[in-house]
């Protein structure tokens, strides 16, 4: 069968294109994958369309045809239903992979496997983010477009700096899930943690309201001291064009900030989960 | 050469136990108490003890999932914990209780994957998969997701998807359990041919006795974390003073009784009286006495079972763990 | 017989320490989340659709407050998809107990008090505050509205689960009728408008949980026209609520039971 590997030398350019590979097949995979859960897809599109209506009527009641909080009444309904749309994609809530393997022991799988389970969820949840574009929030920007009068980006430049900051709003709330799931590596059960992660990140990240509904000060606090913002609010505020484009590309400059800080907590805390789990057993 | 070399590995276990109402115990339990094994590249080798014992304790030991307390461990040439991922590499693990498959996607994908996450050669990877789809027929069932498959399809699919990258050593924790008698068949003739050519090492723990005997030449008994036999089958056999059967059917009872070395008779039944010989005895004198008796209609020679042995060695184990204990 | 089953749950989900008083401060503290949306809202404009803040948080008090037992009483029919979808819907209907309240005897949330004693402060602190003139027909109307409005909820709970007895994944669109009930009866029904507010204040009856009710505590008149009486009426509309639930649980049992899917 000629089972025994090679161990030849593997040159420097593979070395390169191999990972990237590798990243994109499982990218893929969690396209894929969640192109599989259609009902489950159908459903959470119609939660996302109801809770659009709601807040749609209640926003427009505050803004009474004028401005709030430098929204204007058509921005605060892109807000609503680019909102909905986008919870979807960046995966607010609902998601325990992690913690559920965990708990069965099929973490030990993963650990098995020579690739950093950190880059191994970051993909898959890539391609994941990736579906949900297509089926979560394009339908639901559709259906507020639709039934109501949405503001549309009026300069080019909106779009591919939307695109980036989608982007980055799925990786720094990727990693903040996975903080959350990690924690059933000291608890084994997550769903405590997880309820505190349901009420910030649902507060924290301009879900309920916009940030800027709430004073400076304490706006300045979330924006720069949370990720909350910067995986929601942030991709929201780049696309309406509330703000003049520095203020905008430094919307973005934060989120790359967060991302970076939420991936590199991410693997310290896998280590130490590792070497608990190593040490420990269990 | 020696891919797997472990001198006196142990693993212990702080275990909180309630004592009374508020307070906890600490008890520490040793689930590997000083395991030194050694096998050599190409070896088939089966790893048995009865629940507890520390099967799984040691795999995860050897694969870095795990670090041992004390001992020294060197797999591959590695040492797994601070190499786990170079190891990973070089070794293959099914579990039979566990999927290593991407569970939503079609079984083809899976080994797609595999392949980018081992970094197999294209031309390697799809050598070894057509080998692998002819031997274990899995053309029927690689489209479908593998949360569809029967567990005798999806053991199939975890055995390749262990190979694809041409592991030095596989790692097989209780492949057949559950599966019906032809997937285990399949399952164990894929093993010996695999294990037949040399190159892989394989490490099986089951509690199949019949995997052991079809697949393992060298059997390593452990119990209670420690090894209490490491050895083939027959030295099994000779040490634990394995019987043989001797029954035999007679036209009438025979004139006198037997009276052997080394045999026994066991039980009188009608006309079949059925002898236990010792290991070591030939049945060469029992076989030519009940003959020359000339009532001997049909006769037959049991081989020891290797289920009586394995019971008997944890029982025996177990008495002595209790007396030591004690 | 039941009372044990919750006993033993509730020894069960004890047991994992930690997580439990998390849970627990969790639960309580997701539900601020939806009271501190509302203080937002209102720093923002002084009047919404004609109600004050005081005035829209004794509605959303009384709306949680509902909901909330409701979520106590039947919260556990959710899991009714889960049960068929595994299929040990059969082990429950085998048993000589109500097949209904087995099922909600298996998971008792002890969490859900803790939402009830919160829902329960908001709106005692609601009242207080915007300075209602109380009657004793207000105090009857108090402890009212809400059992009715939770026998509301109770009906839809159980009405939107039944459909998983046909069609199995319904559950999450069954949840984003409740939940947004839920939503829709904390605010003033005039904030909303057209065939919405139509469809679900008046077609669905959310109006009557909280909005009519509300508008009898505070004595204020109803900027839509409608006569006070209307807050009276809540008992009844929940009543029909209720009955057509039932109805449709027991045609979705005896679905289950001559399909055994």
């Amino acid at each position: 069968m000629g089972l025994v590997t090679a161990t030849a030398d593997r040159s420097t350019i593979r070395n390169f294109t191999e990972p990237l590979a590798l990243i994109g097949a499982i990218t893929a995979s969690g396209f894929r994958r969640f192109a599989t859960y259609r009902q489950a897809t159908f459903a959470s599109l119609t939660t996302n369309i109801m809770f659009g209506f709601l807040r749609t009527y209640v926003l427009l009641a505050v803004a009474g045809g004028g401005v709030v909080a430098g929204y204007s009444g058509p921005q605060l309904l892109t807000y609503v239903w680019t909102g909905q749309g986008l919870l979807g994609v960046v995966m607010l809530w609902g998601w325990s992979d992690l913690a559920d393997r965990i708990r069965s022991g099929d973490i030990v799988t993963d650990l098995l496997r020579p690739i950093h389970p950190v880059v191994n969820y970051l993909a898959a949840d890539l391609g994941r983010g990736g579906y949900a574009m297509i089926f979560r929030f394009f339908p639901a920007v559709l259906c507020g477009a639709l039934f109501f009068d949405i503001y549309l980006p009026a300069e080019a430049i909106t779009y591919p700096l939307f695109a980036l900051s989608v982007l980055l709003a799925i990786v720094i709330c990727f990693g903040c899930r996975y903080l959350v799931n990690a924690s059933a590596y000291w608890l084994l059960d997550m769903r405590g943690v997880n309820m505190l992660w349901l009420f910030m990140s649902g507060l924290m990240s301009g879900l309920y309201f916009p940030i800027r509904f709430l004073p400076d000060w304490a706006a300045a606090l979330l924006w720069f001291g949370t990720p909350g913002p910067s995986f929601l609010q942030a991709p929201m505020d780049v696309l309406i064009e509330r703000d003049p484009l520095p203020v905008r590309v430094g919307m973005i400059g934060v989120q790359v900030f967060w991302a970076v800080l939420m991936l590199w907590l991410c693997r310290v805390v896998q280590r130490r989960a590792e070497r608990r789990l190593v040490i420990q057993g269990g | 050469m020696k891919v797997i070399e472990t001198r006196e590995l142990r693993k212990e276990f702080i275990v909180r136990t309630r004592k009374g109402r508020f307070r906890r115990a600490k008890k520490v339990v040793a689930a590997v108490d000083g395991v030194s094994l050694a096998i050599e590249r190409g070896e088939m080798v089966g790893y048995l003890g009865p629940n507890g014992a520390g099967k799984s304790t040691t795999l995860k030991m050897l694969t870095g999932v795990l670090t041992p307390t004390s001992g020294g461990v060197q797999v591959c040439g590695f040492m797994p914990v601070p190499q786990r991922l170079k190891l990973a590499r070089r070794i293959g693990v099914v579990f039979g209780q566990r999927s290593t498959l991407w569970w939503d996607l079609p079984l083809r994908d899976s080994f797609e994957l595999l392949r980018h996450v081992y970094r197999v050669p294209p031309a390697e990877h799809a050598a070894r998969l057509q080998k692998c789809r002819d031997l274990l027929e899995l053309d029927a069932f690689i489209e479908t997701p593998v949360r569809q498959l029967s567990l005798g399809q999806r053991m199939r699919g975890e055995l390749t998807s262990a190979l694809l990258h041409g592991p030095e050593i596989l790692f097989l924790d209780e492949p057949t359990i559950g599966l019906d008698v032809v997937s285990k068949q399949a399952v164990r003739e894929f093993l010996a041919e695999l294990g037949g050519r040399g190159d892989t090492t394989i490490v099986l723990t089951t509690h199949d006795l019949a995997d052991i005997e079809r697949l393992c030449r060298r059997i390593v008994v452990i119990d209670h974390g420690r090894v209490v036999h490491d050895g083939s089958i027959d030295a099994l056999h000779a040490r634990y003073g394995s019987r043989r059967r001797v029954i035999a059917d007679l036209d009438e009872p025979l004139a006198a009784a037997i009276d052997l070395p080394g045999t026994r008779l066991e039980s009188t039944t009608g006309l079949r009286m059925t002898f236990s010989i010792d290991g070591s005895t030939s049945v060469g004198p029992l076989v030519s006495l009940l003959a020359s008796s000339g009532k001997l209609r049909d006769l037959t020679i049991a081989e020891p079972e290797i289920e009586d042995v394995i019971a008997r060695l944890y029982q025996s184990e177990g008495g002595r763990e209790r007396s030591r204990a004690a | 017989m039941y009372a044990k089953l919750i006993g033993a749950q509730g020894r069960g989900q004890a047991s994992y320490r930690v997580s439990f008083w998390l849970d627990l401060a969790g639960t309580t503290v997701v539900v601020g989340a939806d009271l501190i949306s509302v203080l937002v809202i209102f720093s923002r404009v002084p009047v919404l659709a004609g109600f004050t803040l005081k005035e829209t948080i004794v509605l959303f008090g009384l709306a949680l407050m509902s909901f909330s037992v409701a979520d106590l009483l039947v919260g556990n029919i959710e899991r009714i998809r889960t049960y068929v979808r595994l299929g040990t819907l059969d082990t429950v209907m085998i048993r000589p107990l109500g097949v209904l309240a087995q099922l909600l005897c298996l998971d008792v949330g002890f969490r859900r008090v803790g939402r009830i004693l919160y829902s329960g402060t908001v709106l005692g602190i609601a009242l207080w505050v915007a300075g209602v003139q109380w009657t004793p027909s207000k105090v009857v109307l108090l402890v009212v509205a809400p059992l009715a409005g939770a026998a509301f909820f109770c009906g839809f709970f159980v009405a939107t689960s039944t459909v998983a007895f046909w069609w199995i994944e319904s559950g999450e669109i069954a949840n984003s009728l409740t939940y947004g009930g839920r939503d829709f009866t904390s605010y003033p029904i005039t904030v909303y408008s057209g065939w919405f507010r139509k469809i679900f204040a008046f077609g669905l009856g959310f109006a009557f949980v909280a909005y009519y009710p509300g508008l009898v505590l505070l004595g204020k008149a109803d900027p839509l026209g409608g006569p006070p009486w209307l807050g009276w009426l809540s008992p009844l509309v929940s009543a029909a609520v209720v009955a057509l639930a039932a109805f449709i649980w027991r045609f979705g049992v005896r679905h289950y039971r001559s399909t055994g899917s």
